[in-house]
């Protein structure tokens, strides 16, 4: 149940938190961090979400079921990716499995 | 509570509040309910998008260089005010579920209003962005022009920018439709800080969309800026 009230100062340091990291994210793109770009960006934005699901959607404070798919949807997110890269991802691989002459 | 008792009377049973479907025990299963069906929901848009966000994972590890290179085709500015104005509308969004708490009805009202104005505004400012690439011919099809090498597959990093931004602009779309319908029916006086749950409802779908541009701007704006 989100029978919670969250005091209007936690949406407003959300909202300064949020704007701060989407400067972050820009700021980051601009500098050579070789192959590591990609992750960071990508591990602001999954903090941002963070803050937005806990925060915003009062997931922290919600019941143990809603929690339990939220979870879910990760974990299915997760296989839909991961599963399917065992295919795209060892492509390449398939003449080594072909028997010698 | 004269409304609950004469509920009560025309059904001939318990006293109970005026919003309780009768299939219901309690408020708390009934809003119990409305959120367990609202987060399975969510579910399958994850799964909806994240589909999305593999094709463009995986085009983007074969085709990187194609990728940097139409990304850089795309100004930051307008993705950067989008970003700020949908998390703007997120805070305002929050900010109405609140008042819609506190049973503050003009607030409520009132913080929906300039949610579905950002909305509109973050709408109008794509409407900027796709006019602008129709008319660099930055769209796939026979139109696209590139000097680079790597012209045919910048069409695939277009196809996804089309195809993303658009169903989130779906999205956004639904949205403020469905925001309408919600303040329309709290300016009629139909929640209280008893019943709030078609708010919460339409917020967490507010955020949701709001949680896919998130990701969506990086991926899309900013690919590979820094030469």
């Amino acid at each position: 149940m989100s029978e919670h009230l969250s005091p209007k100062s936690v949406y407003y340091s959300i909202f300064a938190a949020l704007m701060v990291l989407t400067v972050v994210t820009v700021s980051a793109a601009y500098v050579n961090l070789g192959n590591f770009n990609a992750p960071v960006a990508l591990a602001i934005a999954t903090f941002k979400a963070t803050l937005v699901v806990l925060f915003f959607m009062h997931v922290k404070y919600s019941s143990r079921m809603t929690k339990l798919i939220v979870v879910t949807s990760l974990f299915f997110l997760l296989i839909l990716v991961g599963e399917t890269m065992t295919d795209y991802g060892t492509r390449g691989l398939q003449g080594l499995l072909e028997p010698l002459q | 509570m004269s409304n609950a008792v004469a509920h009560a009377d025309a059904h001939g049973h318990a006293v109970h509040h005026p919003n309780l479907q009768h299939h219901f025990e309690t408020m708390q299963q009934q809003k119990e309910a409305s959120s367990l069906g609202m987060w399975l929901f969510l579910l399958t848009e994850v799964l909806f998008f994240g589909g999305l966000f593999f094709a463009y994972l995986l085009y983007r590890m074969w085709y990187f260089e194609a990728f940097a290179e139409a990304s850089r085709t795309i100004q930051i500015a307008p993705g950067l005010i989008n970003t700020a104005v949908l998390i703007g509308s997120s805070l305002t969004m929050a900010l109405g579920v609140r008042a819609a708490q506190t049973n503050e009805r003009s607030a409520t009202v009132r913080w929906l209003i300039v949610t579905i104005f950002l909305g509109c505004v973050f709408l109008g400012i794509k409407v900027y962005e796709y006019a602008d690439k129709f008319e660099h011919h930055h769209v796939p099809g026979p139109n696209f022009i590139s000097e680079s090498p790597w012209a045919a597959q910048e069409q695939i990093f277009f196809s996804l920018y089309f195809t993303m931004t658009g169903l989130h602009a779906l999205h956004m779309i639904v949205g403020v439709a469905m925001m309408s319908v919600i303040t329309w029916m709290a300016y009629k006086g139909k929640f209280s800080s008893s019943y709030y749950t078609p708010v919460e409802m339409a917020g967490l779908y507010w955020h949701f969309v709001d949680l896919v541009w998130i990701y969506l701007f990086p991926l899309l704006y900013l690919v590979e800026r820094h030469n």
